[in-house]
């Protein structure tokens, strides 16, 4: 690994460091072009009539992903660590970073630029109308639920995820059936939203009270002698609640899985002195554990509140946002999709983007704090 | 000792609990996948358990002169007979441990004579599956005008899709992310806190509106229709979340591993691919997890990206075509799911190891 | 400093070459087909082009065959175009989508072109995402005109009738369905965006016959007869009716479609046409009329199965189950459209299982006016061979497969009754044919965000009983794009 130590291999090589660099680009060159034939390549293998085995593709594919990216930060890499220390010092970090922030400026940066601006043109994205899809977004009543709504999300959807995520992960990690637990958990993660739908039918169905009912909930309702329910339709806006319990079913496995990386993380040795001075299993959670694993309840907790905030596929799924339980995402997918509006969908996008920054400025105060080399 | 018993007890308790709760919603599913349409319509998947329940043991067609306005007698085979008006009979009249209850209609109904014993509604198929693995064949038109019906290993194909879909737009994004999270967490550059927010802030993008831009690059390169336009649009889409939570990982790492190496005249790329990367094996494993099921249980950009080809549909679209136009369908749905599901858990199983305690305790003693 | 200048064009100039010698490589690689992706950008190139891929040289191959005369479906048949390909979208999936790939297999076995169709589950979605990026497929079926009209006005959309014999397309079709596919292109002045290809009656009311018949019930013919069937149905122990409103994302249609099937048996035509145009208000005493009527028999408890509660969270096709019971009706009637029989058990055939009545006339001032609903197809170019396919789209022939197999009525005066494959179905496109009055599904045709928004969201809220009559109807006037 020559390329990987500059101090032995500068030696060895020519002295003049603008030999050394040229030199060193054509790796980096021959390795562009090996990628971008490789995207011709795989793109055409597939554009060809299907007479190439699945499996071949799925192999080159596999190869010129993989192997694609690591070329091609090797080769980076090995080129910039030719140059002078200061400008590897400037420039290695670009390599780090740089393939990611291309490829989230190309698929995400680019698209939200363009949605902010067509929030402040018409449903056809011709003509501008200043704030006016603002002010329908921030003072029709139908939106106004909506925002309740994800409120209530937010909330209780991620306070819900996460405390039942780290409860299983605490638990599990002592338990002898540690595996099949955590597969328990994480199973409803495996299964599409639509399945989710159906499963969460077989909960919350409602049939006329003298037929048998097929949902879990109602037949036990009817069983102490109640009247069957329509558990995500009526009851507004507590069937919102019904909704929400869905997520923290799908969603608990996503958490459980990080909390669980994160407390296998925590040394052992660390816990057995707590242990051994005395402490009691609660206050090892909390004093030890707890501050151990900071880090990951921010992450989760982060993440879970951006999913919760553009919540779409359950509400979909169960309710279509009808009965006010709409939200953000739904709102925005009904304007910008099915009435092709343009104008007030992007709007209510841009209400996401808005929505996030809390969170967005709570994090970059955790890592402003960062100490880097 | 007797404590830590108690402790144990409590602690796997607790999670038989919480399990169950879990595990019952999906449990409905699977007993439902192998229950018939009118079963799975008309009764509880609940009600395959043996209970307590009336049981018809004789049914009564009346005779189409009985006069049903006024008060009816009927007589069970067992001798006890009753006699009722239309109204009460329809709610149910008990004597001697039997039932006379009324079905349906008046004037078309039937009298039920029932007795309370132990039942189980046993009555399982296969048909189900059956049906979902090779219905909704797709029938492609020749051109010489002859039609070609692909039957049901077309799923297996769309399986297989959904493999070469999956695997390279999970390794791919994590690959990128891995490398953008070592550079936030540990080296200086300008504009660092800027970009960590850009990544932060795109969590939250919807992926529905960069489908039209996306889509407008595809055209122009000709890659629409094929898995290498799926890859990339699900690793722009899932780089944010992996960097985050790459990031989060990594810079939790102890900081002073890193500054022995840099003593030791280590670049930032050797202990990237030598220290970094072996002690995120867990942190990996698991996004590698969410990204492979978000990308196999996606519609949605497969639909945009790939779009009519026959050949080249992912198991999700197939899926769709099977059930979609009838979503009452939930026979089929139930056993569509439980397809879909097979491979992510394999994939979750197959990972586990990979989250045992130890696995880095070692090193970071080192 | 100068070192990286240096240095760094050196590098833009690599990567420049390298991109180059990337973009020549596909064409140089044997695997890789040109022609296969050049093949679209062809044929969107004049008329003559026949099979651009046989060779490489496209002017030989037009002198080869002179330019044909006639319409385009004319010149396909005539293997014009064979070789080519239209690609069709769609929101049907399913049953449907094989019914269409069966009845257009005749034309594609005679053209020799090939239609590749893709429905979807997110039709809305992949349509606009398709649209906007300039990549939609040739020919689209729109389930609802308000999507195709959004397209039109963006100028997205053929004008058919710049294409089309016009004259021939307007003697096949009542001319009420020509105005309904006539809107406003990019300029303001109306186009012909489409071609109705099938549609369907509402306002069918099913019931289970055999006991139907047995209990001697009758079908009723005025309004009051319904209410007297309805209580003798009480009387016997029964339920009258089978509702259910759900319907994923469109939960609510099937209470708009009983709204506008009342509003048309309650006030004239005119009436109807004014509120669907947004001139007559919801809260108008006619729609709040109409509201009400449905509400008497939804809100009663002892009409509905289930009451409210099944009706908002039983879905649309699940609600006729009850009627199927094994062990006798659960209720006995269902109004829907005719496709709803596609939802019945399969094995339940027409006629004998089950049995169809029009919703009676309430006012007879008024008679029973038919609601109408259908599929339009756009295009989005003009490709000779795509014309072709949206001429074939104007003749019943096209449609005979589908009509035997069941489920599609269609609009063209050119179809022949006896194509139907079941009674109930002939009686639903002969009253289309014929029908005098026809008006279309309101819902469908107003505003999107009214049509498929708060018409529906207001009137499931009203039927949860989370509102009030007035203040549903007054939150759908507030909705009402200005």
């Amino acid at each position: 690994m020559s390329m990987n130590t500059p101090e032995s291999s500068r030696k060895s090589l020519i002295s003049s460091p603008v030999v050394r660099a040229v030199a060193a680009l054509v790796p980096l060159a021959i390795s562009l072009v090996i990628l971008t034939w490789g995207f011709f390549f795989v793109r055409d293998l597939q554009l060809v009539k299907n007479t190439i085995p699945q499996l071949f593709i799925v192999v080159i594919a596999i190869i010129w992903g993989v192997g694609g990216v690591v070329l091609l930060f090797t080769t980076a890499n090995f080129f910039v660590e030719q140059l002078p220390e200061l400008w590897v010092h400037r420039l290695q970090p670009f390599i780090f970073i740089g393939p990611a922030i291309l490829m989230l400026t190309w698929a995400l940066v680019i698209p939200t630029i363009r949605t902010i601006i067509s929030a402040f043109f018409d449903e056809a994205s011709v003509g501008f109308v200043g704030m006016k899809n603002f002010v329908y977004v921030f003072t029709n009543p139908a939106m106004l639920t909506v925002f309740r709504n994800n409120l209530l999300w937010v909330i209780f959807g991620t306070t819900f995820t996460v405390s039942a995520g780290l409860i299983v992960a605490v638990l599990a990690d002592r338990s002898r059936f540690e595996v099949a637990a955590k597969a328990m958990i994480f199973m409803p993660m495996a299964i599409s939203f639509v399945g989710a739908g159906v499963i969460w039918n077989f909960v919350y169905a409602a049939k006329p009270v003298d037929a048998p009912q097929i949902g879990l909930l109602n037949s036990i309702v009817v069983g102490f002698g109640g009247q069957p329910q329509a558990w995500t339709a009526f009851f507004q806006p507590w069937n919102n609640f019904f909704l929400i319990v869905i997520v923290i079913w799908l969603q608990a496995g996503y958490s459980m899985v990080l909390f669980s990386a994160a407390i296998k993380g925590i040394p052992a040795e660390i816990m057995e002195a707590a242990r051994v001075d005395g402490a009691t299993e609660l206050q090892v959670f909390f004093q030890i554990m707890i501050p151990q694993i900071m880090g990951t309840i921010i992450a989760v907790s982060t993440t879970v509140v951006i999913f919760t905030l553009k919540i779409f596929d359950v509400v979909w799924v169960m309710t279509g946002g009808q009965y006010d339980t709409s939200v953000i995402s739904t709102e925005f997918y009904r304007q910008y999709f099915t009435y092709n509006n343009n104008g007030i969908g992007s709007a209510i996008a841009v209400v996401l983007f808005i929505a996030v920054i809390p969170v967005m400025v709570y994090n970059l105060r955790q890592f402003a704090q960062r100490e880097v080399f | 000792m007797k404590s830590k018993f108690a402790g144990s007890l409590l602690v796997n308790g607790m999670l038989a609990v919480i399990c169950l709760l879990w595990t019952i919603p999906t449990f409905g599913l699977l007993v439902s996948s192998f229950r018939d349409r009118i079963d799975v319509n008309t009764s509880g998947w609940w009600t395959i358990f043996p209970h307590q329940d009336w049981v018809s043991v004789q049914e009564v067609t009346p005779d189409a002169s009985v006069n049903r306005d006024v008060p009816m007698t009927f007589k069970a085979d067992s001798g006890t007979s009753v006699t009722a008006p239309f109204e009460q009979l329809q709610i149910g009249v008990e004597k001697d441990g039997y039932r006379f209850q009324w079905i349906g209609n008046r004037r078309v109904g039937y009298l039920e004579i029932q007795k309370y014993t132990w039942t189980s509604n046993t009555n399982f198929t296969l048909e189900n599956y059956k049906q979902v693995l090779s219905s909704g064949n797709y029938t492609a038109a020749l051109k010489d005008g002859t039609t070609e019906t692909a039957l049901g290993d077309n799923m297996t194909h769309a399986f297989l899709n959904s493999v070469a879909v999956a695997v390279p737009a999970t390794v791919i994004p994590i690959a990128l992310a891995a490398f953008a999270a070592y550079g936030f967490a540990w080296m200086k550059f300008p504009g660092r806190k800027m970009l960590f927010a850009l990544v932060v802030g795109l969590l939250v993008i919807p992926l529905q509106i960069a489908l039209i831009p996306i889509l407008k690059d595809y055209v122009a390169l000709h890659v629409n229709g094929t898995f290498l336009a799926v890859w990339l649009a699900h690793t722009g889409f899932g780089l944010p979340l992996a960097t985050y939570l790459m990031f989060n990982y990594i810079s939790e790492l102890p900081r002073d591993i890193l500054e022995a190496a840099f003593v030791d005249g280590a670049s930032h790329f050797t202990i990237f691919t030598q220290l970094i990367v072996p002690l995120s094996v867990p942190a990996l494993a698991s996004f590698a997890i969410f990204q492979f099921l978000w990308v196999w249980n996606d519609y949605l950009v497969a639909l945009i990206f790939i779009g009519a080809s026959p050949t080249n549909q992912l198991i999700t679209q197939r899926l769709a075509e099977i059930v979609g136009s009838r979503g009452q369908d939930w026979h089929l749905l139930t056993a569509g799911a439980f397809i879909t599901m097979i491979l992510p858990l394999a994939v979750f199983f197959g990972l586990q190891r990979y989250f045992v305690r130890g696995m880095m305790a070692g090193s970071v003693k080192g | 400093m100068k070192t990286s200048r240096v240095l760094w064009s050196v590098l833009s100039v690599l990567l420049l070459g390298s991109m180059l010698m990337a973009a020549c490589a596909p064409a140089a690689a044997p695997t890789a087909a040109p022609a296969d992706t050049a093949a679209p950008a062809a044929t969107s190139a004049p008329a003559a082009t026949v099979a651009p891929a046989a060779t490489t040289a496209p002017a030989a191959t037009t002198a080869a065959k002179p330019a044909a005369t006639g319409s385009f479906l004319d010149r396909a048949m005539a293997g014009e175009f064979k070789g080519t390909t239209v690609t069709a979208t769609g929101p049907f999936v399913d049953q449907d989508a094989q019914k269409f790939a069966a009845t257009m297999a005749d034309f594609q076995a005679k053209t020799g072109i090939t239609i590749q169709y893709q429905g979807s589950k997110e039709f809305e979605a992949s349509i606009k995402a398709a649209m906007d990026a300039g990549n939609a497929p040739d020919v689209i079926d729109f389930p609802q005109p308000g999507l195709l009209a959004s397209f039109a006005k963006q100028g997205k959309i053929t004008d058919l009738s710049k294409q089309l014999d016009v004259a021939a397309v307007k003697a096949n079709y009542n001319p009420y369905w020509i105005d309904q596919s006539m809107m406003p292109g990019k300029d303001g002045t109306p186009i012909m965006a489409g071609i109705w290809e099938r549609v369907n009656g509402k306002g069918f009311v099913y019931y289970p016959k055999k006991a139907f018949d047995a209990a001697g019930y009758k079908v009723p013919t005025t309004f009051a007869e319904l209410t007297t069937l309805e209580d003798q149905m009480v009387k016997d122990g029964s339920t009258p009716w089978c509702i259910g409103i759900e319907s994923g994302a469109a939960t609510g249609w099937v209470a708009t479609d009983w709204i506008e099937n009342i509003m048309l048996r309650t006030t004239t035509p005119e009436n109807y046409d004014a509120w669907v145009a947004g001139k007559l208000p919801f809260s108008s005493p006619e729609v709040t009329n109409a509201a009400k009527i449905m509400a008497s028999i939804w809100q009663n408890p002892k009409y509905v199965y289930g009451g409210t509660a099944t009706i908002v969270k039983t879905s649309f096709g699940d609600s006729t189950l009850p009627m199927f019971d094994a062990k006798g009706p659960k209720c006995f009637m269902n109004m829907n459209g005719n496709f709803i029989t596609s939802f019945f058990p399969a094995t339940a055939k027409a006629g004998v299982d089950y049995g169809a009545f029009y919703f009676p006339p309430i006012d007879p001032k008024y008679g029973s006016p038919m609601e109408v609903a259908g599929d339009i197809w756009g295009a989005t170019n003009t490709k000779p061979e795509v014309m072709a396919v949206m001429q074939y789209f104007t003749k019943a022939e096209h449609l005979k497969v589908w009509m035997q197999q069941g489920g599609a009525i269609a609009p063209q005066k050119d179809a022949d009754l006896s194509w139907y494959g079941s009674d109930i179905d002939r009686v639903v496109g002969g009253a289309i044919v014929n029908a005098g009055t026809l008006r279309f599904d309101g819902s469908d045709a107003m505003p999107g965000a009214v049509g498929a928004g708060t018409f529906w969201k207001e009137m499931t809220s009203f039927v949860s009983g989370a509102e009030d009559l007035p203040t549903a109807l007054k939150n759908i006037d507030a909705s009402w794009p200005k």
